[in-house]
């Protein structure tokens, strides 16, 4: 009799409180660009926040139009998470002015750019556009070197506590978790990896500047002809030519390119090429932050041998 | 120095040990022997002892160096971004340190085309439609700029957005396509715009011609707004806050361009309201769709025509014009992902009714003078297009275009005033066209493009149409809309 009311109390009290003070209560919404952000979002949140993410492993962030579904989450968004550095440049200024929604604005605290938090790569000494589509801010893929998703959790996790403070012991707490969690991954990855230090790799676009720096790869050339614009047959066969030459040991693509251009190339040179799971989403084995590390070196281990 | 102690202290029992052995007792040499073995148990133990100090001391200064390499490399790490950080400070200071700094992103889009056209231009209409001239006329024949478009755009404060979009006309004419302001984030799902802009109508109609999938808008855009209806006025937009994209927009406005006309007066010459429903289908399917109502008063909204005789008059309505467009828009790519291929389908439909007064021959250079009566229509079109990307940076397109004009009831014919014939323009006719786009993109900021088109607007001038284009975007990255 007890621990039915005592159940029923549970139950109902929580429901009834929602009912009454919706907006204390209800979770926050985290619109993110890129699936990795929403991956951390969740680490963070638990099921303080819901969590949607704009794009998929299999898209390239690059090209996504302002889309009907995407401006209806930003206008109710309390968060939105980019990766910046004009990464989104083309889609999220507009998502952003159709919203009609003040909270995530840039400027205020609901307006996050995670490239903002990490030292950035290859900021171009030049500007112009017959070098193919640069960032002036510098390599936007800041995903796949672990020490930057660490720091980006530290702000991430300061800013869903602003955002609802009610919840910020929640957040500290979640966040300190991860980061211990994250360390103990990172010093294992460090020790896995210490065999790809040196590895040379033809990439498809340049995307994997974060991951050479952090493991110590040596990018020797790229699929495609100059950032954003696909491989050309006159490149590819030049890129043949260079390879014969000099090969590098591996040809990375990411998940969402299409692997035609990598496996031209691996077939011509015998080079293995290899698809990285590039976020979370990317590949089975990249269920959440841990797994796509986790498989980003096993896929890169097993052509390094 | 342990050594020595040692060694002295054997060398000591060694001289004296066999000296007195013949005098010491028995008991006395075991005594002695116990003492030596004594000294030598104690040295041992401080030997064991200094030499695990040894050993700890020598772990201690291994870890040391460890240590130091670590820092080592910490170090050199550090002095890695510092580069970088330098790096960046170089590129922060090198933007100038001026009032221009501040300056708005600036864009252009260049814009030109070959026409080869089997009817002459001069002579085009839209039969049984009112709309002539310039405005929906398919350009020039040969080589022609088309028009040019510079842009501004930044933000005016934490409360506005301001842009400024002019163009260039080949004629050396400047227009302001579009010149507003826009509220950054008013809450609640609200937008506020003010100044010129392109009316929400439909979907075509708010996109830039540059970002058009053909080279020129259709048939319906032409007969029922002008080509493009920009209008001097207020837009207010409001975002339900729903998972599925429903929008509600309110315009009013001078109404001061086809279908409505400039005119000397107070008050809103035309409202505009529209309503849009948006969503996802699928993991690479987008829709929208969207029904939108103009309302224009048009006072002596001119257009010219031949009469019976073959003489050129201009005639006039005054009145009430009544725009109703449904529009839908269906995009799709594999997993969402349209760098390699996609799809888009695009159709709108809509229907005009227009009551008010007629004015025939305003200058009055017939010998029947300027005459006015009813007029009464209801007329409508769509056009419906396909655009496929079918690999990377080639895409082609088709679409067909269709208009009913339906009867046109003029005053002046049914009171046998004027005959029929005194307006061609509203003789009762179905135009249409049949258009060919193939259309490749160098990069995202350059396109060519090849367009062929069989038109029917008039009755017996069938015009056959070629176009090459091209369309250059510079500076500021131009925006993905949907």
């Amino acid at each position: 009799m007890n621990v039915a009311i005592r159940r029923l109390f549970c139950c109902m009290l929580p429901a009834v409180l929602a009912l009454l003070a919706q907006p204390a209560l209800a979770a926050v919404k985290v619109f993110a660009c890129e699936p990795e952000w929403g991956a951390l979002a969740q680490e963070l949140a638990g099921d303080k926040a819901s969590v949607f993410s704009a794009t998929t492993a299999l898209q390239d962030a690059h090209h996504i139009q302002a889309k009907p579904s995407l401006i209806a989450r930003v206008r109710n968004a309390d968060l939105v998470v980019c990766t910046g550095s004009e990464l989104e440049i083309g889609w999220l200024p507009p998502l952003l002015r159709q919203s009609g929604n003040e909270r995530i604005q840039p400027g205020a605290p609901g307006y996050m750019e995670a490239s903002q938090f990490v030292t950035r790569l290859e900021i171009p000494k030049s500007l112009d556009r017959s070098l193919g589509d640069i960032h002036p801010g510098g390599n936007p893929h800041i995903q796949l070197d672990p020490r930057n998703i660490a720091k980006v959790a530290q702000v991430l996790g300061a800013r869903l506590a602003q955002i609802d403070p009610a919840n910020a012991a929640v957040y500290a707490a979640r966040t300190t978790d991860f980061l211990a969690r994250w360390d103990a991954a990172m010093r294992r990855w460090d020790t896995e990896a210490a065999p790809l230090k040196g590895l040379t790799l033809v990439v498809y676009h340049k995307d994997s500047a974060y991951l050479n720096a952090w493991l110590g790869m040596r990018e020797m050339g790229s699929l495609e002809p100059k950032p954003g614009v696909p491989p050309t047959t006159a490149h590819l066969a030049d890129l043949v030519a260079r390879m014969q030459a000099a090969p590098a040991r591996a040809i990375v693509y990411m998940a969402y390119n299409s692997p035609q251009a990598a496996e031209f190339l691996s077939e011509r040179t015998k080079i293995p090429a290899v698809m990285l799971p590039f976020t979370v989403g990317g590949s089975d084995k990249a269920k959440d932050l841990f797994g796509l590390f986790d498989d980003t070196l096993a896929r890169l281990l097993a052509v390094a041998k | 120095m342990i050594k020595q102690t040692l060694l002295a202290a054997a060398v000591t029992a060694a001289l004296v040990a066999p000296g007195t052995a013949l005098a010491v007792t028995e008991a006395e040499m075991a005594e002695l022997r116990q003492q030596v073995q004594q000294l030598k148990r104690d040295y041992e133990q401080r030997i064991e002892a200094l030499e695990k100090r040894l050993q700890q001391a020598e772990n201690t200064t291994r870890q040391t160096e460890d240590v130091a390499v670590r820092t080592a490399e910490v170090a050199a790490k550090a002095e890695a971004r510092s580069a970088q950080a330098e790096s960046a400070a170089v590129q922060a200071s090198a933007r100038p340190a001026s009032e221009s700094a501040f300056n708005p992103a600036v864009s252009v889009i260049l814009n030109g085309r070959y026409g080869n056209l089997s009817q002459d231009p001069a002579g085009y209409r839209i039969a049984g439609f009112a709309p002539t001239g310039s405005d929906i006329s398919p350009g020039k024949r040969g080589f022609s700029l088309g028009e040019s478009e510079i842009a501004f755009a930044a933000n005016v404060d934490h409360y506005f957005r301001g842009t400024l979009i002019a163009t260039v006309q080949p004629d050396d004419t400047i227009g302001v396509e579009e010149g507003y302001f826009q509220t950054l984030g008013l809450s609640h799902g609200l937008t506020l715009k003010a100044g010129r802009f392109y009316a929400n109508i439909g979907y075509q109609n708010d996109i830039h011609a540059h970002a058009w999938d053909f080279t020129d808008t259709s048939l319906a855009s032409r007969a029922f707004l002008g080509g493009q209806f920009a209008d001097d006025g207020l837009q207010l937009k409001w975002l339900a806050p729903t998972d599925t994209f429903f929008e509600l927009g309110a315009e009013a406005g001078r109404g001061r361009s086809f279908p409505g006309s400039d005119r000397d007066k107070n008050g809103v010459g035309s409202t505009n309201l529209s309503a849009r429903l948006g969503g996802d289908v699928g993991s690479g399917g987008a829709w929208l769709v969207g029904l939108s109502n103009l309302r224009t008063t048009a006072r002596n909204r001119s257009y010219n025509d031949l009469n019976a005789l073959g003489t050129q008059v201009g005639n006039s309505f005054s009145g009430a014009s009544n725009l109703w467009v449904l529009s839908g828009i269906l995009k799709w790519a594999p997993k969402g992902n349209d760098t390699q291929t996609n799809f888009k389908l695009q159709g709108e439909y809509f229907r005009r009714t227009e009551s008010g007064s007629l004015a025939y021959d305003t200058a009055a250079i017939t010998p029947a003078g300027t005459q006015s009566g009813s007029l009464n229509s209801a007329q409508s079109g769509w056009y419906m297009q396909g655009v496929y990307q079918f690999m990377p940076r080639w895409r082609a397109g088709y679409r067909y275009d269709r208009l009913n004009s339906d009867s046109v009831k003029l005053g002046l014919v049914e009171a046998g005033t004027l005959a029929a014939a005194d307006f061609p323009i509203y003789s009762r006719y179905n135009p249409k066209r049949n258009t060919l786009m193939l259309d490749f993109s160098p990069s995202e900021f350059s396109r060519l493009r090849l367009q062929v088109a069989d038109e029917n607007s008039q009755p017996g001038a069938r015009d056959k149409q070629v176009f090459l284009q091209y369309i250059m975007s510079l500076g500021a990255h131009g925006a993905h809309n949907f």
